[in-house]
């Protein structure tokens, strides 16, 4: 039966091919949908660990958790140093992490901070940064790259690298005056870590020295070792990661934070602000999902489509296999051999096609988003997936078997047409 | 069943309507066959000879009477006990359209040994595999299996369709050969040969033979004729086709 099965669909191969394409795009289409989404869930949520409280100028948590942590989006206030001062020094606080962003070195941002980034920094399973050479900056020019910003641009250590003001990718204005010299590289976290240029929160006053009112001051700039010895204690952060003595203690502190008097502030706990980034992002998921259902049932309408439009054609053939002694029941067995052999071979070749498009999909995503999608085999979710594809297409393929019993039952051996 | 009766095929007082309510288009007091006999049935198109067949067959169900084939009473059988019973102990050739176009020639003969193992048991038997008995029916068919058995059908004349058609009928030797009009898409030459190379190897087989065609020069070959007009009381005057209710 499976051989006459196999070789009746070989007979009719173009239509055959055109259902399995169908279903194979859907399959392919579910699963990179699905594949993405949960990757880039898993890819923010590596990415921060261990920090209790994220805080910042007052705007919205997801803005904060944005701009902060995945450094997309831009703050809309500062936090001025006094305020950090005051966090740093309340009793439940066991570090902070400061963080100033805005500057950028040809499309990556550069990160002004302290060297408690580097003992205190947590991400994925609550794994610390590590560097792949060189050391910390200690410097006020110097820099340590994320690992992608030192392979792409081919940077190694000891190269001076220009900041530029603003995070666009074609700088308008320079920093030339004062070039860094790069101290250290990191090593790969898949994180929007390896994209970043880290600084010294004195490097980051450093460079605007001579930036006066949006622009450089006229004249040859002031010599580093001038600035060094200036006081380059900065006036403002962009956003603080808090770590405290205790987690129990986090909605206090939250509190108080919230409602600091001496300036509108905001921390958010890094988990409830994910939270509410899925909700929002949830929308946009479920339509893709629901996108990718109707391809699929698509994709399936398309197979029974075939094979009921092959049942009037193939009534003669029918009746044949009927006179050479198959019953109904063979009949209805063969057209539900084909459709499942069509299905099957659909969800193969959409694995395949699933494979190709998310490792071109993982290449486009690390490149613009820093999202790492890793190439897996199915998971069980995505195996209940592929088995709900497989029983709606041996469904689908039922109703046309069971017209063709029924026609075959009352057209018995009739050869008419 | 009991024991082996004469009779291949056996009708007593059959009455057959397309429903119920309708006229009978078939009635039939006596009508046998004995084993080993070559009948031929002719009659006008129209005239209820497939019906006759289907009956035969067990494909369709009289209203009334008995049908007993080969020791087989129809009215017992139930829908897939009908279709074994087919399988297993009638051969058919039809007009035309006899085979299925995506199998070779090989796959096609040897359909029936796939559903029925009393087919394939009997192909077996005379000590060659089925495919050797397959090479033997397409050579005593004057057909080469070296040229043949594994080309698509549709490359085959319809003379060579219709003869390997007999050779699926043949294979695993059923008692009965029921044959509706094999002979018309053949011209005059052919057809005599193709009779001729039936009833050698029916023959050879020990198969009866019901053969239906309404050209009346065939009839001489056979062992009996019958008009079908002369059997059927229901007066069906019809040139029209019959359609099966749907």
């Amino acid at each position: 039966m499976i051989g006459i099965a196999w070789k009746s669909l070989c007979n009719r191969w173009p239509t055959a091919l055109l259902a399995v394409l169908a279903i194979s795009m859907s399959v392919a289409l579910i699963l990179t949908v699905e594949k993405v989404r949960r990757d880039a869930r898993n890819s923010f949520t590596q990415t921060v660990s261990g920090t209790d409280l994220i805080v910042g100028a007052r705007s919205g948590a997801v803005q904060l958790l944005l701009y902060s942590v995945f450094r997309i989006g831009n703050a809309t206030n500062n936090i001025s140093w006094e305020s950090v001062e005051d966090i740093s020094k309340r009793r439940a606080v066991s570090w902070i992490i400061p963080l100033s962003l805005g500057d950028s070195h040809r499309g990556y941002r550069v990160l002004g901070t302290n060297t408690d980034y580097f003992d205190h920094y947590r991400y994925g399973a609550r794994k610390s940064l590590a560097l792949s050479s060189g050391q910390i900056f200690d410097d006020v020019f110097d820099a340590v790259l994320g690992s992608e910003v030192a392979a792409k641009l081919g940077y190694r250590l000891g190269d001076e690298i220009v900041v530029a003001h603003g995070t666009g990718r074609v700088a308008l204005v320079e920093h030339d005056r004062q070039p860094f010299k790069i101290s250290g590289i990191l090593q790969p976290t898949g994180t929007p870590v390896d994209r970043a240029i880290h600084v010294s929160l004195e490097g980051i006053e450093a460079m605007h020295v001579d930036w006066q009112n949006g622009a450089n001051v006229k004249g040859d700039g002031t010599d580093p070792d001038v600035i060094r010895a200036m006081d380059l204690q900065p006036k403002a952060v962009t956003a603080l990661l808090v770590g405290l003595k205790s987690r129990g203690s986090v909605f206090r502190e939250q509190r108080a934070i919230n409602t600091y008097r001496a300036e509108p502030l905001l921390a958010v706990l890094p988990g409830v602000a994910l939270q509410e980034l899925w909700n929002l992002v949830s929308v946009a998921e479920k339509a893709l999902l629901i996108v990718s259902v109707c391809v699929v049932i698509a994709g399936l309408v398309n197979l029974m489509s075939v094979l009921l439009a092959g049942l009037n054609e193939r009534r003669r053939e029918m009746a044949v296999l009927r006179s050479a002694g198959a019953r109904p029941a063979h009949v209805f067995l063969l057209l539900c051999l084909e459709s499942a052999a069509l299905t099957l071979g659909g969800i193969i070749a959409g694995l395949m096609l699933h494979y190709v498009l998310a490792g071109l999909g993982s290449i486009f995503l690390q490149e613009k988003y820093g999202l790492s999608i890793a190439l897996s085999l199915p998971n069980n979710s995505d195996l209940k997936i592929l088995l709900a594809i497989a029983l709606a297409g041996l469904l689908a393929g039922t109703l046309p078997a069971l017209q063709a019993y029924l026609k075959s039952l009352s057209d018995g051996l009739s050869q008419r047409l | 069943m009991t024991g082996t009766s004469n009779q291949i095929v056996r009708l007593d007082n059959v009455a057959f309507s397309w429903a119920d309510d309708l006229q009978p288009v078939l009635m039939i007091n006596e009508f046998n066959i004995d084993r080993g006999e070559r009948v031929f049935l002719r009659g006008p198109s129209g005239s209820g000879k497939t019906t006759l067949l289907s009956l035969i067959a067990a494909v369709l169900t009289p209203q009334s009477g008995s049908i007993v084939v080969d020791d087989v009473a129809l009215g017992s059988l139930r829908g897939g006990q009908k279709d074994q019973f087919r399988v297993d102990r009638i051969g058919l050739v039809f007009q035309q359209f006899n085979l299925l176009p995506f199998l070779s020639v090989r796959d096609n003969i040897q359909l029936p040994c796939r559903f029925s193992k009393a087919r394939r048991k009997q192909a077996g038997q005379t000590g060659m595999s089925i495919n050797q008995e397959t090479d033997r029916l397409l050579r005593a068919m004057h057909l080469s299996p070296e040229e043949l058995l594994n080309k698509p059908v549709t490359q085959l004349s319809v003379g060579q369709q219709q003869r390997v058609a007999v050779a699926r009928a043949l294979i695993g030797r059923p008692p009965l050969i029921i044959a509706d009009e094999p002979t018309s898409a053949l011209d005059s030459e052919t057809r005599q040969a193709f009779i001729e190379l039936l009833f050698v190897e029916a023959n050879a087989a020990g198969c009866s033979l019901l053969f239906v065609s309404h050209d009346a020069s065939l009839a001489s070959f056979f062992d009996r004729s019958i008009d079908l007009r002369e059997i059927n009381t229901a007066a069906v005057s019809g040139s029209d086709e019959w359609e099966p209710v749907q």
